[in-house]
């Protein structure tokens, strides 16, 4: 698709920059909520080209850095069990928990596996009828339907050797709770462009409303952003704050229907806990009572977890925008992705792995 | 994580009871559920997470947003703020 291309012109970048920098008038914190997003403005640059007075604040979008503690833990604990195969998107596996990661124990023999898709979870299990195989079902409204869809497949082919460990995690919650902080700073939010592709934005309207803040979804090429920065800064001088779409090319107000259909037969609104942030009524996803019997924290006794978070990290304060990751005194020396103290320094949609990798801090430029 | 990837739907199955799809990646062909798109048919352009296809690609709505931008781009050149041409590639 010839225009795909289009969306990455750095010329056409700088002119919406321009306009941003035309508009501004006074100081403004705009968040945007998904780590993928996060990753991409600073890999393209986008906050130094920014005018000063925007300020962008990462947010919790990252679902490895939000999966609760006591769920990786409860995870190590399955994946060290002999009969068990345990598969995993990629970024968990350095993610610490209490005491260890899945890949100390993919080292020590556990049988971990990084897949690309649930679906190969659920191929894997076909092919190994003497394993229990589990799938760590993390993620937001876009990877919901992919982790339902294994579950789906896994009940009609009737495997009785598959289930999930089920972190599902939702983005409207989110909002309302850092939101409704006392310290709250946030004044504008780029919606993540993924989860509206699935959820559509008619969840949005309501929040816009009771806080007064603008909310733009926002696709993830620099020009997307670009445009999402732009369309915020406008409602924020305006002093408007409305639900728009920069991303029409692939979100629209209603979103998926059938994919909304599979998500509410196969999931039910829970309490969660994020990890750094506290419990968050009614904020993420379990199974319907119907598929119990393919969830891991039923079939596996992994019940009494302690768990010990890391004293030094700061992650909390850095998923609630409250705190930069350059702001935390072990950032880059006691905490790196070789060796991370929090999930947000290994994760892809981390904000202290993106400031490892990308950010320069202000004065050396 | 919730990074999602453009392709071109080049074959629909049913496979293990699900709706399945071979999808063109820029000449990486992949399997991916097409449960959640029934509308869907051979030639359209999904956006595709962790093997499952979100939604379908509008090339018109990116044809109006990158036209939309581009007037932004006229306005400011006509103000002085920029002083090359608009970029008219890659339509």
């Amino acid at each position: 698709m010839e225009y795909a291309q289009a969306f990455r012109d750095g010329d056409l970048v700088q002119r919406v920059v321009g306009e941003i920098r035309r508009i501004v008038t006074r100081d403004w914190v705009i968040m945007e909520i998904c780590g993928g997003q996060t990753h991409a403005i600073l890999h393209s640059g986008l906050d130094q080209l920014l005018p000063p007075q925007i300020e962008l604040v990462h947010g919790p979008g990252c679902p490895v850095c939000v999966t609760s503690l006591e769920l990786i833990d409860k995870g190590l604990a399955i994946a060290a069990r002999p009969d068990v195969i345990f598969c995993s998107f990629g970024d968990m596996l350095r993610v610490p928990g209490s005491n260890q990661d899945l890949f100390s124990i993919k080292a020590a023999g556990g049988q971990v596996r990084v897949v690309y898709s649930p679906l190969d979870a659920v191929k894997i299990a076909r092919q190994n009828p003497d394993k229990q195989v589990v799938f760590f079902a993390i993620g937001f409204e876009t990877t919901a339907p992919a982790n339902a869809a294994s579950l789906l497949q896994a009940k009609a082919l009737g495997l009785k050797n598959f289930s999930l460990l089920v972190s599902h995690v939702c983005v409207p919650p989110a909002m309302h709770a850092i939101l409704g902080a006392p310290d709250n700073r946030v004044q504008g939010f780029l919606a993540a462009g993924h989860v509206c592709a699935v959820m559509g934005y008619w969840e949005y309207p309501p929040i816009a409303e009771q806080y007064g803040v603008p909310i733009v979804v926002t696709g993830f090429e620099p020009l997307d952003l670009a445009q999402g920065i732009l369309m915020t800064v406008r409602q924020l001088e305006a002093g408007t704050h409305t639900v728009e779409n920069a991303y029409p090319r692939i979100v629209t107000r209603e979103g998926n229907q059938a994919a909304q259909a599979m998500l509410k037969r196969v999931f039910r609104p829970v309490d969660r806990n994020w990890r750094g942030v506290g419990t968050i009524p009614l904020s993420g996803w379990g199974l319907q009572p119907e598929f119990a019997e393919f969830d891991a924290e039923n079939r596996f006794d992994v019940g009494h977890i302690q768990t010990r978070e890391s004293p030094l990290c700061i992650a909390g304060e850095i998923l609630r925008g409250l705190k930069k990751p350059d702001n935390c005194p072990a950032f880059s020396t006691l905490c790196t992705p070789a060796n991370p103290l929090g999930a947000p320094m290994v994760s892809s949609e981390g904000a202290c792995s993106a400031y490892f990798r990308y950010h320069r801090p202000q004065d050396t430029l | 994580m919730c990074l999602a990837v453009p392709g071109k739907i080049t074959e629909i199955y049913t496979l293990n009871t699900l709706r399945m799809a071979k999808i063109d990646f820029g000449g990486v062909i992949r399997e991916v559920c097409l449960e959640a798109l029934p509308e869907a048919k051979t030639g359209d352009y999904a956006i595709v997470h962790a093997g499952f296809a979100l939604n379908l690609l509008s090339e018109e709505e990116a044809r109006e947003t990158l036209d939309a931008l581009r007037e932004i781009g006229e306005i400011e050149a006509e103000l002085g703020l920029e002083d090359e041409e608009i970029s008219s590639k890659g339509l």
